[in-house]
């Protein structure tokens, strides 16, 4: 599957691949259903329930120089408190460059200033896993360290993007706190016109704030470590609606491998799925057996993505190897501006047949 | 609820002078907290010195709203200070230049820049902020308007037509969101005695015009009102000696 190079004319209409894992084996394709994401109401029920990350999108991405001159990107991949974030340096280029490509930043120690425009940064810390995974002390902290992150920083993005990225690009419409240094995208071609149709419909919202980190560093020893541990904060509605979901038989619909790893990460922890705040470094393998979520809401994925895996604990390997081949196929595009994949047990069995809807409204 | 002020995140453009001052420190002492938008540094930092000093929480965001690229680096900034907001005051407005033209001697570039300020920010700024309290099921807007927008006042003609326009964004809001909790509602402040005031009509009896802190007041008790003003309705406030507000759909 190639990229997405751009954003869609209209962020809630892009293709959709609906995955059924409870469909029957047969006839061939019938777990599997090709439409486009207005048409994401058809498959859930009253009772069910999305829950969706409300992290907004850091600019992450500060360019700037050592004290020697040498380039020197930062891209921000977990806050450490209030003049404190985790970066990963990358040497000099930008995205148009692979990360694997870009060259490695100039060796720095501890204490080395870092200036991105106005913006001035102690390397306080190394990691032990690589050199280049460092915390970054700024001279601002608080209000000023985040004026100044919204003035010079620019969203991350990878090179097989077409064009620089805007701000409001990298952001969903519910997008509330700035805790994501990538768009938390699986979530991005939900509108409003999508979300009000679908508690016309009697389906729940429920939201959860995660930290999502980057998905790519090009430093091999970084990328092992991937995704670090992150940060998440649950709110007692939220907790409320997915047991009240539950009971009753309801589905509780992830959007996006960043609430999977909430949920999912704070229910497997002592005593439960619990309001507040926490960090997880839960890795969802397709051995994995989610506790509380039914399904999930993705954006398409190819079978050597790490995010593949997360999706066959949902769908089982078999059924989203075809599903895969089928997007494939179809010219599916991968990423945070491409399509959509709902892997839901029960979605095709409610849902309007379309192809039979739609010669009963031709002319 | 007794108070939904005390405790909530109030977002409000213009803060740094006239009603938008005024409604920092009223909504600060009401136990809000409050984050201030202003394209000037200076008077905004004393703004959110005057709000600390008294014992209130204020934090400050230099943006012009009229900046296309603005609403989400406010709405982030605003967000990482206090967290979700809870209210959005659209209050930030221009006159354009003064004294105030006829309309058929008002430059196009003059008419692009009041609604730049007075329509098409509070557009954005809106979008970027009401989304998240949609999703929470709460929230309140409040687009500060004037009887500009109604009445045909010679030479008012750009400010006019963009706060009229400024409260059918409101009304169809409220209308597009009835049932999700978000109240949105258009607020007419009055005359009242600010620098905007002076710039506009400069010989005005100064005496006759309304205190901005009165108003600010007003505006606190409407948010706290239960029920609150119907969605979408459009709020005089009066507050001379014989003073009123008067809420119409």
């Amino acid at each position: 599957m190639k990229p997405a190079t751009t954003y869609p004319e209209r962020r809630d209409d892009v293709r959709l691949l609906v995955i059924d894992p409870t469909a029957p084996e047969a006839p061939a394709g019938a777990a599997l259903r090709e439409t486009r994401t207005p048409a994401l109401p058809d498959f859930l029920a009253a009772g069910d329930l999305l829950v969706v990350n409300d992290a907004a999108t850091v600019p992450a991405s500060l360019r700037g120089h050592d004290d020697g001159g040498n380039a020197i990107e930062a891209r921000l991949i977990a806050a450490r408190g209030d003049d404190r974030f985790s970066a990963v340096l990358l040497g000099a280029g930008d995205w148009h460059q692979r990360t694997e490509d870009r060259p490695p930043p100039v060796a720095l120690p501890v204490g080395a200033h870092l200036q991105f425009g106005t913006l001035t940064a102690e390397i306080a810390a190394r990691a032990p896993a690589s050199p280049r995974l460092v915390e970054l002390r700024f001279a601002a902290g608080g209000d000023a360290l985040w004026a100044a992150l919204y003035r010079e920083g620019r969203p991350v993005q990878y090179s097989y993007l077409a064009h620089d990225l805007p701000l409001w690009a990298v952001q969903t419409v519910y997008a509330a706190r700035p805790w994501a240094f990538e768009m938390p995208s699986a979530g991005r071609p939900l509108s409003w016109e999508i979300l009000l149709a679908l508690r016309r419909k009697g389906v729940r919202w429920a939201s959860l704030t995660h930290a999502a980190g980057l998905s790519s560093t090009g430093d091999p020893a970084i990328d092992a470590a991937l995704p670090l541990a992150e940060r998440y904060e649950i709110p007692a509605a939220t907790v409320r609606a997915v047991t009240e979901t539950r009971a009753r038989g309801g589905r509780v619909v992830a959007v996006g491998t960043t609430v999977v790893r909430a949920l999912e990460g704070a229910a497997a922890k002592e005593g439960g799925l619990r309001a507040g705040p926490g960090d997880t470094d839960l890795i969802i393998t397709p051995a994995f057996r989610p506790r509380v979520v039914d399904g999930i809401l993705s954006g398409a994925h190819a079978a050597h993505e790490s995010h593949f895996s997360l999706l066959a604990a949902f769908a089982g390997p078999d059924l989203l190897a075809t599903a895969a081949a089928h997007a494939e196929r179809a010219g599916f595009l991968t990423h945070e501006l491409g399509d959509s994949m709902l892997v839901l047990p029960g979605a095709l069995a409610t849902a309007p047949d379309q192809r039979r809807s739609a010669s009963g409204n031709a002319p | 609820m007794n108070n939904p002020v005390a405790g909530s995140n109030v977002l409000i453009t213009g803060g740094s002078r006239g009603l938008g001052r005024a409604l920092g420190l009223a909504l600060a002492r009401a136990g809000a907290r409050v984050v201030l938008v202003a394209r000037h540094a200076g008077e905004l930092a004393d703004v959110v010195a005057e709000i600390r000093a008294a014992g209130g929480e204020a934090h400050a965001i230099v943006a012009d709203v009229a900046d296309k690229n603005a609403a989400h680096a406010i709405a982030g900034q605003a967000a990482a200070a206090v967290g979700s907001i809870d209210v959005l005051v659209n209050n930030a407005s221009t006159l354009g230049p003064v004294p105030l033209r006829l309309l058929l001697d008002t430059d196009c570039e003059d008419l692009d820049r009041a609604l730049a300020v007075n329509l098409v920010g509070p557009f954005r700024l809106t979008k970027a902020v009401a989304g998240p309290m949609v999703l929470r099921g709460g929230g309140t807007i409040v687009n500060v308007t004037s009887d500009a927008a109604t009445e045909a006042y010679e030479r008012w003609g750009a400010y006019g037509a963009s706060k009229a326009a400024l409260e059918q964004l409101g009304r169809v809001w409220a209308a597009e969101l009835a049932g999700t909790g978000v109240r949105v509602v258009n607020v007419d402040p009055g005359e009242m005695d600010t620098r905007m005031h002076a710039d506009a009509i400069p010989d005005a009896n100064r005496a006759e015009l309304a205190d901005p802190a009165r108003v600010a007041n007003e505006i606190v008790a409407l948010l706290q009102a239960e029920p609150g003003p119907a969605p979408g309705a459009r709020v005089a406030i009066r507050t001379g000696p014989s003073g009123s507000t008067e809420a119409s759909p």
